[in-house]
């Protein structure tokens, strides 16, 4: 008896080890915890990284390292002509994961694309507050109230009908806060009067398999064996949760994890030249600039804008600012996004031209204010430093720079008056790579007095962002987007300064990872030589 | 004794309420608007706003959030995480086992060395080795916890690769927590290597956290093992013929102790504030890293309500040494 016992130990521990030794494991040092695991009530990067972009799909899904969507959950869609209404057709068969804590008994239909839509809006519903205190922030932001019906038509076709057509319904829809998730589970965690584990044990349809979290330590993954997209190359996925860079650095240095996100821009150069390391880099979706207030004296003559503009060293400010990670802006929207004008030409930095410019404006010992964000961000590192080198370069053309900051809550509500007295440092980053996420909420009309800080109203700049969003061909709305990047250059109403770029250091056994401009940390697809 | 017991639990009161004022204060006097910030660039609409004041309390008369706070606080509820949405008391536990093992082992380096230290400075007074110990408690007493953290990683996990550079344990061991302590549960797990990967964990976090209480330790046990040495009974025991390590060990340190005590007491504060920059470097899961983590994310009623846990435990630390004090020495108690 005993020899058989230790007989079956020695089978059950080889087993376990010979489990250890083939299984493909990916450590991915990651930069923060996530709020939670259910990514709608959600907006941080590392939410959506540990929790939509594994665990979850969405009816459509942003391709590999771009900005542009296919077919995901959906596998084809149709839109009426009046762009209101979208039907799409589910994929067929996909399967819900099977855990220790849930085991499903049917497969995706159009109840749980219904579900995950509607429990963001319907308030009476036992979904909307399941967590006491959150608010669907990014579906308030992309849909307001423009969604009035979702519905089931079959079980594998769902409409949507629209209060106004959106062009970039169909991009949203490929973001976190639409991921689909199981109206099953729900259901029965809505029975068991559980409803949080919705938030801490996630259920998808994606590549991977929630195994655990260790709070603010380690997050595992299982590949999902029966993904619709196929089984993933690595086996288990574990996402090492390292808050300070230098020590992601040391920790992917020291083989303890493979990948990471985020290094320190100091040790970008000790990280490229580790031979065991690559780091591959992508501007991102982001842009940080200067502002002025198109309505206020004497901003509101282009002359004076493009004279200021002129008088700024971007470079300058790259190299000091942004130490390298980083690179000049010439119009509103990244180089990674599509539409983007190649043709542009930025402002040269010429102090003589400049001060030329401002006397034919009749500009005279101009003082005015600049505005210095107090909070760090990718496309603006350290605005206070940015604005001490405006300070200088324009005081070299005869202009005196008060720098002025305030509280960041403060600060943004300020800048938004139309009446904000001077230029306003601040960015954008993008949501869904749509022009419009950045056009539109940032230069259009009718964000003027919210998001439009330069306050900056052109007729014709709006009127073709405002025919872009009704033209549904993309070659068509590029031409558009094209035309308008040019307005917005020779109208001026910011000075474009950068935007950032983004480091992932890897290990050089590590395979087919893309860089996404939308910042998100995608893990489908990735190999790792042994 | 029981009456210097009470003395002292009556005077935590009005220090609890002095530390719920300034922990309900600190979070007030912080300028903006709270919503706001939450909300940053992408801004938010003006009914929204109001909405989310309304939630959160922010716009009643501060008087009355204080009194909703206080009484909140009295029923067990510490605020709700504005970025998680959980309970702050639930992160808050979650995390404390992590802490505690790691303030634990800290304490056990800290108070081994530095007691060693302290004695032998203070036998050899003037000597070489006083003098280095003396200086090197002094380095360590003024470190900067983050720069000694760091070099430390780059010198034994990175160039000698003696050590793990962050974490609790090596990723390969995976098991469900039991106790929270990782050198426990590791045990408990009975996966082979698991508890010596947990220990290795330990080892340079255990050594920064504890720099500085060993430094403060050192120099205290001299101290106080200097005084006592000078007493009129060490002579008398010298002088009828007691061995050194007798008069040393029995006589001398038995008395040089209680301060001693006391300065190890005052430590576990230092402890807790030493984590926040201890627990960021190594990636410990414990409460210094979700402080630190909560103010850089704003989220004010984790920092409201884990500032108030913390000064509660450091609260508590100090009338247990209090007690501790008067049971090793009775003159307090008669006083």
């Amino acid at each position: 008896m005993k020899k058989k016992l230790t007989f079956a130990a020695a089978l059950l521990a080889a087993s376990v080890l010979g489990g250890v030794a083939n299984a493909k494991t990916l450590v991915y040092c990651a930069e923060a915890s996530p709020e939670g695991f259910d990514p709608a009530p959600y907006t941080a990067g590392q939410t959506f990284d540990a929790s939509s972009r594994t665990v979850f799909n969405r009816l459509v899904e942003f391709d590999h390292g771009k900005t542009s969507v296919s077919p995901g959950l959906a596998e084809s869609w149709t839109i009426s002509d009046d762009g209101k209404e979208y039907i799409f057709k589910l994929r067929k068969g996909v399967k819900f994961a099977a855990t220790d804590y849930f085991t499903p008994t049917r497969e995706l239909n159009a109840d749980d694309v219904v579900f995950s839509f509607q429990r963001q809006v319907d308030k009476a519903g036992p979904w909307f507050q399941y967590i006491p205190g959150i608010a669907y922030q990014y579906y308030n932001d992309q849909f307001g109230d423009n969604i009035t019906k979702v519905e089931k038509v079959d079980d594998l076709t769902v409409k949507f009908t629209l209060k106004d057509p959106a062009i970039t319904f169909i991009p949203t829809l490929g973001m976190d806060f639409a991921s689909v998730v199981s109206k099953e589970y729900a259901d029965k965690l809505q029975a068991d009067k559980t409803p949080e584990l919705f938030n801490q044990k996630p259920i998808g349809t994606g590549p991977f398999i929630f195994v655990d979290y260790q709070t603010d330590a380690a997050i595992r993954y299982k590949a999902n064996p029966d993904y619709w997209g196929g089984k993933q190359k690595i086996d288990d996925l574990v996402f090492a949760i390292t808050t300070d860079p230098a020590v992601r650095a040391q920790k992917l240095k020291a083989g303890e994890c493979n990948i990471m996100s985020y290094p320190a821009p100091a040790d970008i150069k000790g990280l490229q030249a580790d031979a065991n390391l690559k780091v591959d880099e992508q501007e991102g979706l982001n842009v940080g600039a200067l502002m002025y207030n198109t309505q206020q004296k004497p901003f509101d003559d282009v002359r004076v804008r493009k004279a200021l503009n002129m008088a700024i060293n971007k470079k300058a400010i790259i190299d000091a600012v942004f130490q390298g990670a980083g690179q000049v802006a010439v119009n509103p929207i990244p180089p990674t996004m599509w539409s983007y004008n190649k043709e542009v030409k930025d402002d040269p930095y010429d102090p003589d031209a400049a001060k030329k410019l401002l006397a034919d404006a009749g500009v005279k010992d101009l003082k005015m204010n600049v505005w210095a964000m107090p909070v760090s961000r990718p496309y603006m590192p350290n605005a206070r430093r940015t604005a001490e080198l405006i300070q200088a370069d324009f005081a070299k053309v005869g202009v005196t720079v008060e720098i002025v900051s305030y509280d960041w809550g403060e600060y943004l509500k300020r800048a938004s008056a139309v009446d904000h007295d001077g230029a306003v440092i601040v960015g954008w980053t993008g949501d869904n790579g749509d022009p419009d996420n950045f056009l539109g909420v940032l230069l259009s009309c009718a964000s003027v007095g919210s998001n439009n800080r330069a306050e900056w109203c052109n007729k014709d700049f709006d009127a073709l962002i405002n025919k872009a969003k009704t033209v549904s061909d993309q070659a068509e709305r590029t031409k558009l987007y094209e035309q308008a990047q040019v307005i917005f250059k020779e109208q001026a109403p910011w000075a474009t300064l950068a935007h950032s770029k983004v480091f992932m250091p890897m290990q050089k056994t590590v395979s087919g990872f893309a860089m996404d401009p939308l910042g998100i940390h995608r893990f489908d697809g990735v190999d790792i030589a042994e | 004794m029981l009456r210097y017991i009470l003395g002292k639990l009556a005077l935590i009161i009005p220090t609890f309420i002095g530390i719920t004022i300034l922990a309900f204060g600190f979070v007030r006097i912080l300028p903006g608007d709270p919503v706001l910030v939450l909300a940053g660039e992408r801004g938010l609409s003006p009914e929204r706003h109001t909405a989310l004041m309304h939630q959160f309390g922010f716009d009643l008369p501060i008087w009355q959030q204080y009194l909703t706070y206080l009484t909140n606080i009295l029923g067990g509820d510490f605020g709700t995480s504005f970025s998680t949405k959980t309970p702050v008391l639930r992160d808050f536990l979650i995390r404390f086992p992590a802490t505690v093992e790691l303030a634990i082992f800290a304490m056990i380096f800290a108070v081994i060395l530095g007691v060693a230290a302290g004695i032998f400075a203070a036998i050899r007074r003037g000597s070489w080795f006083d003098q280095l110990t003396m200086g090197t408690a002094l380095a360590g007493y003024s470190m900067p916890i983050f720069w000694w953290g760091l070099l430390l990683i780059i010198v034994f996990s990175g160039t000698l690769h003696w050590t793990p550079v962050s974490g609790r344990i090596d990723l390969l061991y995976f098991f469900k927590p039991v106790t929270g302590f990782m050198t426990i549960d590791s045990l408990i797990s009975g996966q082979k290597g698991a508890f010596r990967s947990a220990l290795s964990h330990l080892i340079l976090p255990t050594i920064v956290l504890g720099t500085i209480p060993l430094a403060v330790i050192a120099r205290q046990t001299r101290s106080a093992m200097l005084e006592v040495l000078g007493e009129d009974y060490v002579r008398t025991a010298r002088a009828k013929g007691l061995a050194p390590r007798r008069v040393i060990g029995l006589h001398a340190f038995r008395n040089a102790l209680i301060p001693v005590v006391t300065t190890i007491g005052l430590q576990v504060g230092t402890l807790l504030t030493g984590a926040i920059l201890t627990e960021s470097i190594f990636s410990w899961p414990g409460i210094g890293k979700w402080m630190i983590d909560a103010i850089s994310k704003r989220d004010y009623f984790t920092v409201q309500g884990g500032l108030l846990l913390i000064a509660l435990i450091v609260m508590s630390v100090n009338l247990i040494v209090d007690v501790l004090y008067a049971v090793i020495n009775p003159r307090i108690r008669a006083n």
